[in-house]
């Protein structure tokens, strides 16, 4: 009985924690690099609907996580253009991702799909596939996770990404076009939150629709400032969302529920207040965030 | 020359939104005439484009208010929330002469969502925490917190998802009695302009919305209060040195933001809605007022004016839909696209000078 509890516990955190790993990844590579990316929700967004429409078009859940990935990526290069060749403020051009995301997602899927704002549902075995109960995708996040860690700290490209964030002018000095990492991170994190949103409407549910993200790419952005803008810390901030969800869910579907569903749902973001307030200490951003030059 | 820039970056937002209902095989020209049409061409179109403007103008002060003593306020939406289900409270549970009604439920939202806001500027000053992080967790929190109270035996209206209604005494909405009166009956049917106008829930909310652009004004450029605020956001260390309790001014700067949401949380109670329902997911008037704040360029007057332009932008917006079957979320589209414009503003600004001096030259 109490094995079954947790597993099922493990799992629903893995679940609820999968999506948000990829975009806070995303958001990591982005702020080390020095750009500042509040658009994460918009291009999550985005990459949820194209992987959608992809996987239906193609019948291919693998072409449908690329595609959602590619095109979220593809809506991320307005933020590099417009914030770093055209020199916008950065929370600006970030903010207008999040409607541009938002609105092409819906906007297409009214094109596409006879005026609904949901896509239609994938049959199952059109999903992505599970491997020991767990979605590939949920491994893909896993692999992302020390992929870039190994990136950061062992690679010239990555080291170098980071100084771009810390101190751009030591970097350009050393005849280093900063900017071209910066867009890198950029692009990077497009793609990573495309994957985001595609591990939702292609694993975890079946569709799209205007409220399948719903915040979670806020909660990402958030995840990156709780993980110190670390891919592990991030990685770790994530499966604590996780698990404050899972735990909800356990806590809720309890024969008699101790505190109403509400009250229950409010508990993650307090606990994470909480824990923000006592274990943090002083943040560590990358100390040149949203300086260009 | 920087109006001619917003205007400029309204416009490019224009032919974005053409251009993307050109490339979906949409005649632009038509959706844009629907659009003005159904913005302008009646009485009752421009009295819904002024209500709907009154909660816009409010957030966009709040975040635009955040933003100039130089934090980024992502929490209207929760402090917006916490208004209106203050509002509801006092407006529902307490019985009051309208006079002593209204000031009450106005003060105690404003209070209370400034609270909201000011625990996002305490824990900033006190443990480092960023105020983008806590202010999001403070949304989710406010969202659930009034579906709870929504729900709970104290304001649920039963066999409903909504609380009950507030009292007549404490409602802004205007010419209700006039309005099924027998005299007033008559009055409107000799009167096409007025009948229609007064046709949706014409109510007070925009007046506060405007008295409060000019107090936000004034404490931002008037003030020795506002100057601190923001020599605290300018520069955090200069400010503390000059003798300024920074700490102090955080918390301040974020509960000013908060009532401004708050404020704009219990006009919509009061003027339009009278209740509170259960919320699924935000209702996007948090981030609409970032948008609004970015539109008019974070000032008090243009937030006034984007607040309008937007909500115009949103409500004719819908009729492509029903009219043309073009998808509304060209809206969407349009207004990111006008962010991104306005966000390189200084660059059209150099290219508009250079445009205009090398013409003087050729002169």
């Amino acid at each position: 009985m109490l094995a079954n509890d947790l597993i099922f516990i493990f799992s629903t955190t893995l679940m609820y924690a999968t999506p948000l790993i990829f975009v806070a990844l995303g958001g990591v590579v982005c702020e080390k690099s020095g750009v500042i990316n509040i658009g994460l929700e918009g291009l999550m967004t985005f990459g949820a609907f194209m992987a959608s429409l992809i996987a239906i078009k193609t019948q291919n859940p693998f072409l449908g996580l690329l595609g959602g990935g590619l095109f979220a990526m593809a809506l991320s290069f307005f933020h590099g253009l417009f914030s770093l060749k055209f020199k916008a403020n950065q929370v600006v051009s970030g903010m207008a991702i999040n409607f541009l995301g938002g609105g092409l997602s819906i906007f297409l899927c009214r094109l596409f799909f006879e005026g609904t704002s949901m896509t239609p549902p994938l049959d199952l075995e059109l999903k992505i596939p599970t491997f020991l109960g767990q979605y590939l995708t949920v491994y893909l996040a896993i692999f992302s996770t020390i992929f870039l860690t190994l990136f950061f700290y062992k690679t010239h490209w990555g080291l170098r990404l980071i100084s771009g964030g810390e101190n751009p002018k030591a970097l350009e000095s050393s005849g280093v076009n900063q900017l071209k990492y910066k867009f890198f991170g950029v692009l990077m994190s497009g793609f990573l939150s495309g994957l985001g949103g595609a591990s939702l409407s292609i694993a975890i549910v079946s569709n799209f629709r205007p409220t399948l993200i719903s915040g979670q790419g806020f909660i990402a952005l958030s995840a990156v400032i709780f993980g110190k803008w670390t891919p592990h810390g991030a990685f770790i901030a994530c499966l604590f969302f996780g698990l404050t969800q899972s735990l909800v869910v356990y806590l809720g579907g309890m024969e008699n529920p101790i505190l109403s569903s509400q009250i229950l749902s409010m508990i993650p973001y307090i606990f994470t207040l909480f824990v923000l307030i006592f274990f943090m200490g002083k943040t560590s951003a990358p100390s040149a965030l949203s300086e260009i030059e | 020359m920087k109006s001619l820039s917003i205007f400029i970056s309204l416009f490019l937002g224009f032919v974005v939104g053409a251009v993307v209902l050109y490339a979906s095989n949409i005649n632009f020209l038509e959706a844009y005439k629907v659009m003005f049409m159904g913005a302008f061409s009646k009485p009752q179109y421009l009295s819904y484009i002024i209500l709907r403007a009154t909660p816009l103008i409010l957030t966009g002060l709040s975040v635009l208010f955040a933003f100039r003593t130089g934090l980024f306020n992502i929490g209207a939406e929760g402090q917006f929330v916490i208004g209106a289900i203050t509002s509801v409270i006092i407006g529902y549970k307490l019985t009051l002469p309208f006079y002593l009604h209204i000031p009450t439920v106005i003060i105690f939202s404003m209070l209370a969502a400034g609270i909201w806001g000011g625990i996002a500027g305490f824990i900033k000053a006190k443990y480092g925490v960023h105020e983008v992080i806590s202010t999001i967790m403070l949304n989710w929190i406010a969202l659930y917190f009034s579906n709870y109270l929504v729900m709970s035996d104290f304001l649920h209206r039963p066999d409903t998802e909504t609380t009950e209604f507030i009292q007549p005494s404490a409602s802004l909405s205007l010419f209700e009695n006039f309005k099924n009166s027998e005299s007033g009956m008559l009055f409107l049917e000799q009167h096409d302009f007025i009948r229609d106008f007064l046709r949706p829930p014409v109510n007070a909310g925009i007046f506060f919305a405007l008295i409060s652009a000019f107090v936000v004004y004034f404490i931002l450029n008037k003030t020795t209060f506002g100057f601190k605020l923001k020599a605290t956001g300018f520069n955090f260390f200069a400010a503390m040195h000059a003798g300024i309790n920074t700490n102090l001014k955080m918390f301040q700067s974020l509960f000013i933001s908060g009532s401004l949401s708050g404020l704009g949380g219990a006009l919509h109670v009061m003027g339009v809605s009278k209740n509170v329902a259960v919320l699924a997911q935000f209702e996007g008037y948090g981030f609409d007022g970032i948008a609004v704040s970015l539109i008019g360029s974070n000032s008090p007057l243009g937030a006034v004016l984007s607040g309008f332009f937007l909500s115009g932008l949103k409500y004719s917006g819908q009729k492509i839909q029903s009219v043309l079957e073009a998808p509304s979320e060209v809206i969407s589209i349009m207004i990111g696209a006008i962010i991104l414009f306005i966000g390189i503003q200084k660059l059209l600004d150099e290219k508009l000078e250079k445009f205009f001096s090398s013409k003087k030259m050729d002169q």
